[in-house]
């Protein structure tokens, strides 16, 4: 089924508009990848009823609380195991984690790999914004090695994680990465992987000028999409081990990883039993 | 077996085994761990069972994720449990704030052994009891029940999960190695004598439905996800709607009704065994295993003609603040007998209020204590 989305009204439905306004500072990625879920969603023809959304704790997580639907704002780092008991307890669900780059693979490591391992039948948008943003933009597992923040004033000298990376690895069967600008692949993206059965992942690099921005030279969102415009490049089918993002360096966006597998749900005989 | 996988009869089960089996008998079909002595029979049990019944099993990377998961099922609807020791009931404590915040029915199996740390993972203890109590951050109030044998196991699982979809809250069943790896006998209750509890629904139409708006015993009914009631849930602080509310104003009532569904109500929630305490004036207060060991010392003071009796705490949380108030005026000494290093002596002294003597019989773990300790305790306080 296809739906024609001509203006935001649609959008609107999906929306409480008794939460608004929202906590976003302006210029920041979040809403617009909120929107292209939503997007896909109403494209999809779901049945909002059975599509809940599970989030942790960031700015990114906060989505939970605006959508229109069985929402959950759990604990930092473990929204995916929750999602897991929500997803077995009810497997008509179409359960949505919604969540930040902290949250995802820094406190909710273990989790996510875990989770990708299982092949769970949970579908994860990323705002990967390369820092905690929430908590005032300290640095984190996927900040880029030389990037200032309020906890590495002279720059990071870890190395960063890759998401689509740790994903693959880790056994995800649907994996892409697309920035803020990127809003139709984004939504396309999206879109297949809520249909992909097992675990999917799409990533999506999103300014945070307010306090990650603003150390790193592009204080403004606009100054941080002109980045991504420059340096961003589509590669479908490209390796996700080569993918890494370094400061200020190269994007590679596309769909890494569309392969298929037993999901979770298929090998524990959730389809041959009523439970 | 028969009855949807309900056993029927009488087995020789471990205290484990048993709780095992009072989950599923009260309609537990969801189950979410990691192995731990010594409660791993627990979630043996359960990856053998729930799946013959149409229940679900899942192992998961660490106990942090056991215990979201479990909340996470509890609002998929199902009835859900996960059991751990020492070390892993630590690392649920974050998640197990988020239950009480957002009101989650579930059961958390603790079978405590001796810490701190790794301890003596194969040894009993009962040093859990004030983390059961004030274990995650926050104020909130508290239920925790203590089996001393297999069959209570058996039972008062049963009893947690009734009162954890009662009073939409965590239930904790706080048993002991000494209790989880015994074997007695265990008589399953017939299905058709269960009296079995499940969450109340909202009975209004999804656009009128707030999420958070209780009812009259202070707990509000609550919709499952995917039932189309669109709710949101969040451990921030939130109004009758769920909507987060940062204010010292929706704290307050928000919190105060936390406390208040568990203490207003506990006169429905508490359960004790007094045994001889009428005439006594030695009163020996426990629970767990310590409460059979005790149940003995003071039969033995009986024979001497010692005027002994025994409290037995099976709702350890809420404390049973007026059954001390009531036994303090006339008793010559309380004894608590516990092993740790003190824990419900404290509430029993703070409730004695100075009208009686407290005397504490500790014990710091690996062991149970010897009835000869307890009948020496009680014949020096009935001098
Ligand atoms: C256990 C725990 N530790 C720390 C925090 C504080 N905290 C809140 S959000 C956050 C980081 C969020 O970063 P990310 O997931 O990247 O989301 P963003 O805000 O960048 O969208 C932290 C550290 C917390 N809430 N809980
Ligand atoms: S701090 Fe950063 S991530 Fe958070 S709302 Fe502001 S711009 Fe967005
Ligand atoms: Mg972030």
């Amino acid at each position: 089924m296809t739906i024609e989305i001509a203006n935001t009204k649609v959008i609107d439905q999906y929306i409480r508009q008794d939460r608004m306004p929202h906590i976003w500072c302006p210029g920041c990625g979040i809403g617009t990848v909120l929107h292209a879920l939503i997007r896909s969603l109403v494209k999809g023809g779901y049945d909002m009823d059975k599509v809940a959304m599970v989030s942790g704790i960031g700015c990114t997580a906060r989505a939970a609380g605006y959508v229109k639907m069985d929402s959950f704002h759990t604990t930092h780092g473990r929204a995916l195991p929750f999602a897991t008991g929500l997803k077995l307890a009810n497997p008509d669900l179409k359960v949505i984690l919604f969540s930040g780059d902290g949250d995802l693979v820094s406190i909710g490591g273990n989790h996510f790999i875990h989770a990708a391992r299982r092949n769970m039948d949970i579908t994860v948008i990323c705002v990967n914004n390369f820092n905690y943003g929430m908590t005032g933009g300290q640095m984190g597992p996927t900040t880029p090695t030389g990037a200032r923040t309020s906890t590495s004033r002279s720059g990071n000298y870890e190395p960063s994680f890759s998401i689509p990376a740790l994903a693959a690895a880790s056994g995800a069967v649907y994996v892409a990465r697309w920035t803020c600008l990127h809003l139709r692949q984004l939504e396309n993206s999206i879109s297949e992987a809520l249909t992909r059965k097992g675990f999917s992942l799409v990533e999506a690099i999103s300014p945070c000028p307010t306090v990650y921005g603003r150390l790193n030279k592009q204080p403004t969102g606009l100054d941080q999409m002109k980045y991504y415009q420059t340096a961003s490049s589509v590669e479908n089918g490209a390796d996700p081990m080569k993918v890494g993002i370094e400061l200020n360096g190269k994007i590679t966006c596309g769909k890494f990883v569309d392969i298929e597998r037993p999901s979770y749900l298929e090998m524990a005989g959730f389809d041959k039993e009523t439970r | 077996m028969s009855n949807n996988g309900h056993l029927s009869g009488s087995f020789y089960f471990n205290g484990d085994i048993a709780c095992a089996e009072g989950a599923i008998s009260a309609g537990c079909r969801f189950f979410a761990g990691y192995p731990i002595t010594p409660a791993t029979e627990i979630a043996e049990r359960m990856s053998e069972r729930l799946p013959e019944i149409g229940g679900v099993y899942i192992q998961m990377e660490d106990e942090l994720a056991s215990m979201a998961a479990i909340l996470g099922a509890a609002w998929g609807g199902k009835k859900s449990m996960t059991s751990t020791s020492g070390p892993g009931f630590s690392l649920m404590m974050e998640n197990l704030g988020l239950g009480y915040m957002t009101e989650t029915p579930c059961v958390v199996v603790n079978v405590q052994r001796a810490g701190p740390s790794t301890g003596l993972p194969t040894l009993v203890a009962q040093a859990d009891m004030m983390q059961a109590r004030w274990g995650a951050h926050g104020c909130y109030s508290a239920i925790a029940l203590c089996p001393s044998s297999p069959q209570e196991m058996y039972d008062y699982t049963i009893k947690a999960f009734n009162l954890s979809e009662k009073y939409r809250v965590p239930v904790l069943l706080m048993a002991d190695e000494a209790v989880g790896h015994m074997s007695e006998k265990v008589t399953i209750t017939p299905p058709e004598k269960l009296k079995l509890v499940t969450r109340r629904k909202p009975t209004v139409s999804p656009d009128k439905f707030n999420p958070y708006q209780p009812d009259a015993d202070l707990v509000p009914p609550m919709a499952n996800a995917g039932e189309g009631y669109g709710f949101h849930v969040t451990g921030l602080t939130h109004d009758e709607r769920g909507y987060p509310v940062m204010t010292p104003q929706a704290q307050e009532k928000l919190v105060r009704r936390l406390v208040d569904k568990i203490d207003k109500n506990r006169d429905d929630i508490i359960e004790v065994e007094e045994w001889d305490t009428d005439d006594a004036e030695v009163v020996v207060v426990s629970y767990g295993i310590s409460a059979r060991i005790v149940r003995y010392a003071v039969e033995l003071a009986r024979k001497e003609g010692i005027k002994a009796g025994m409290l037995k705490l099976i709702t350890v949380w809420p404390f049973a603040e007026s059954t001390i108030k009531r036994l303090a005026p006339r008793l010559k000494s309380f004894i608590v007998v516990e092993i740790n290093a003190g824990q419900i002596v404290l509430e029993v002294e703070r409730c004695a209020a100075g009208q009686t003597k407290t005397v504490l019989l500790p014990g710091m773990g690996g062991a149970v204590h010897h009835p000869d300790v307890i009948l020496e305790a009680i014949r020096k306080a009935a001098k």
